[in-house]
C-alpha cells in the first residue's frame, strides 16, 4: 500500500531513511520547520534552515521517487524569543512561493507560556494574509492538555480561520476528540514511548473514524521510526480493517488535506498505488 | 465521526494480547518493586502519587481509562489563561 508521511523531519535523517521509505511504499513526505536541538542565535540561520527545506530536501527526496514538501516557522520553543521570532517572520513570506511550501507550520505552544502565544497569533495573521494551510505543534506530555485547549481556543475565537485548512497534530485519547469536534483536521504521532503507539493510534481510529484524520512518523533526531507508518498499517491490517479504510488515513486523508494548497500535486494513485 | 466497527472479537483481541498485556503489568510491577527497594523515599514526589492514582484508574471499567490515565498525568486546562495573559485572542471575520 502506497502511502504518505504528513509529518517528517527528514533535515534529522540520513539518505538511508529515504530509501527505507521509498522501498516501503511513502510516495511524499511533509517536513514542518522545528527546533533543531539547541536555540538559534539568529535569523540567518533559520534563512538557512527554510532554504535547506525548499531546496535541498526536495532534491535529496526526488532521488528516490519521494516528493517532500514543506512547512515554515518559528517553531513554539524559540518562540519564547519574541525579537528573533519577529525577525524570521519578517522574511518567511519570501519563502512561500517555493514550489514544496503547503503552509505554516508546526506552529503551536510548548511550555504553554504568553510569549509563545503571542507568537503563534502572530503566525496565524501571516497564514491568513498570505492565504496558507496550517500545520499545529501541540505540547508534550503534561503540557499537551493545557496547551492543547489553548492552541483551539486561538483558532475558535478567531472567525477568519477556516478550520478544514488547519491540522492539529500530535493528538492522544485526551486531547483528540475537542480538535475533532471543532471542525479540525487531527494528526496522532506513532512515537515509541511518548505520543501515540501504532495500536493506541489503530485504537483512536476504531473509536473516532476515518474522517479528518492522519497518522505519522515525526521521524526527528530523537527516538522515533521514519517507517512507523508501516507499523500502523501493519496493526490495522492485523485487526482485518479494510485495505481502503487503512488507505483513507494513510493516503487518501493526506492528499484532500494537502490538496487545498496550489503546491501540492497529488501522486498519480490507482487502486494498487501511484501510476 | 462514525465509529470505525472492530472486526475482531473480544477473544481474538485477548488471544493476541493476553501475553503483551502481562508483560507490561509485569513491567510496571517490577519497576515499582525496584523503586522499593533503591535507597531513598520518593513517597512525597508527586509523580509517585500520580503512577498510583494511574493505576488505580485500571481497576475501574469505565471505557475511557486511557484518557483518563492521560488526564491523570496532565496540567489542567485554565479556563482564564487569556485574562492571566492580557492576551485578546477574538478575531472578526472580514467583511
Amino acid at each position: 500500500m502506497y502511502y504518505i508521511d504528513p509529518h517528517i523531519h527528514m533535515l534529522s535523517r540520513t539518505t538511508d531513511d529515504y530509501e527505507a521509505l521509498a522501498r516501503m511504499d511513502c510516495v511524499a513526505v511533509s517536513e514542518p520547520a522545528f527546533w533543531p536541538g539547541l536555540d538559534r542565535q539568529n535569523s540567518e540561520s533559520f534563512y538557512d534552515y527554510f532554504r535547506h527545506l525548499t531546496e535541498f530536501e526536495p532534491a535529496r527526496a526526488a532521488k528516490y521517487g519521494i516528493q517532500h514538501y514543506s512547512w515554515l516557522c518559528v517553531n513554539a520553543k524559540e518562540a519564547e524569543n519574541l525579537s528573533l521570532s519577529r525577525e524570521v517572520l519578517s522574511f518567511l513570506p519570501e519563502f512561500l512561493n517555493r514550489g514544496n511550501v503547503l503552509g505554516i507550520g508546526e506552529i503551536g505552544l510548548n511550555k504553554n507560556t504568553r510569549n509563545e502565544a503571542i507568537v503563534f497569533m502572530e503566525h496565524k495573521e501571516l497564514a491568513i494574509r498570505h492565504d496558507q494551510l496550517i500545520l499545529i505543534h501541540t505540547p508534550h506530555l503534561a503540557d499537551k492538555l493545557r496547551g492543547t485547549r489553548m492552541i483551539l481556543d486561538m483558532l475558535c475565537d478567531d472567525q477568519r480561520i477556516r478550520r478544514e485548512r488547519v491540522l492539529v497534530d500530535h493528538a492522544e485519547e485526551h486531547t483528540i476528540r475537542p480538535a475533532l469536534d471543532a471542525g479540525f483536521w487531527v494528526g496522532m504521532t506513532l512515537y515509541p514511548t511518548t505520543k501515540c503507539t501504532p495500536q493506541r493510534a489503530a485504537d483512536l481510529a476504531e473509536r473516532y473514524g476515518t474522517d479528518r484524520l492522519m497518522v505519522n512518523s515525526a521521524g526527528d533526531w530523537g527516538p522515533s521510526r521514519p517507517v512507523a507508518v508501516r507499523d500502523f498499517i501493519f496493526e490495522m491490517r492485523r485487526r482485518r480493517h479494510s485495505e481502503s479504510t487503512i488507505r483513507r488515513i494513510v493516503y487518501d486523508n493526506p492528499v484532500q488535506f494537502f490538496s487545498q494548497s496550489p503546491a501540492f500535486q497529488a501522486p498519480i494513485a490507482t487502486e494498487d498505488g501511484p501510476a | 465521526m462514525p465509529a470505525l466497527t472492530g472486526p475482531l472479537t473480544a477473544e481474538e483481541v485477548l488471544d493476541r494480547e493476553f501475553l503483551e498485556i502481562r508483560a507490561k503489568i509485569l513491567e510496571v510491577a517490577a519497576a515499582l518493586d525496584r523503586l522499593d527497594r533503591a535507597s531513598g523515599s520518593v513517597a512525597a514526589d508527586e509523580r509517585r502519587r500520580q503512577i498510583d492514582a494511574a493505576i488505580a484508574i485500571l481497576h475501574t471499567s469505565d471505557p475511557d481509562r486511557s484518557e483518563r490515565v492521560q488526564r491523570q498525568f496532565s496540567l489542567p486546562y485554565l479556563e482564564h489563561w487569556r485574562e492571566q495573559f492580557q492576551i485578546d485572542t477574538r478575531r472578526e471575520r472580514q467583511a
